[in-house]
């Protein structure tokens, strides 16, 4: 039971990051703007919802089960180095192309 | 506890077609990888709930790597094509 409630409000803080992800990258007047949500609250949305899958997981405490969790975690691992890189490629190939930042008026 | 999962994947669902207003109406290219990006992200988090409601977790788990992987070389590779064009801001 209090497995399930730490489960769900963990559940709950990854939805939120990703709902603000989803509206910067749709609200966000600018290419290099919408960059932000784009790299940063995917990548906290993802580690709050995995942690809290992987304690899920934890339910019935086998040695298998132990096993999934940790690879549920190394994804998280994947995810923290490779979504950076991916989002500073893509500002990467904006800067050469040449494309100019928004300014207001 | 299978109810609540499929409540928060369809919610996660909703968001995945609100990116993809970026991927389709993006002013260019660059904003288009965007919003690919954002969907593959949450695709990994789905398929590990969808792994969940099924009582299969150990096989949606290396699916989901896998989608990991892809993702991220589909990306670094689109961006490093992208950098070398000219005439990203014809599409206007």
């Amino acid at each position: 039971m209090i497995l399930d409630a730490i489960v769900i409000s963990l559940f709950l803080i990854g939805l939120i990051f990703f709902t603000g992800g989803t509206v910067g990258i749709i609200r966000f007047p600018d290419f290099y703007s919408r960059l932000h949500p784009a790299g940063k609250l995917d990548t906290m949305g993802s580690l709050c919802i995995m942690v809290g899958l992987s304690l899920y997981n934890l339910h019935h405490f086998t040695l298998s089960s132990v096993l999934v969790s940790l690879k549920i975690m190394l994804i998280v691992v994947f995810v923290f180095l490779s979504s950076p890189t991916a989002v500073h490629s893509i500002v990467d190939a904006g800067v050469r192309a040449g494309l100019e930042p928004w300014e207001k008026g | 506890m299978d109810v609540i999962f499929l409540i928060f994947s369809i919610y996660i669902g909703i968001l995945m077609l609100l990116s993809l207003y970026r991927g389709i109406f993006g002013p260019t290219v660059l904003d288009r990888l965007i919003g690919v990006n954002a969907i593959g992200s949450k695709t990994v988090v789905l398929l590990i709930i969808i792994g969940m409601i099924y009582d299969r977790v150990d096989m949606f788990v290396d699916i989901s790597l896998a989608y990991a992987l892809l993702n991220f070389i589909a990306v670094i590779a689109a961006s490093r094509y992208f950098q070398k064009r000219k005439g990203l801001h014809d599409e206007r």
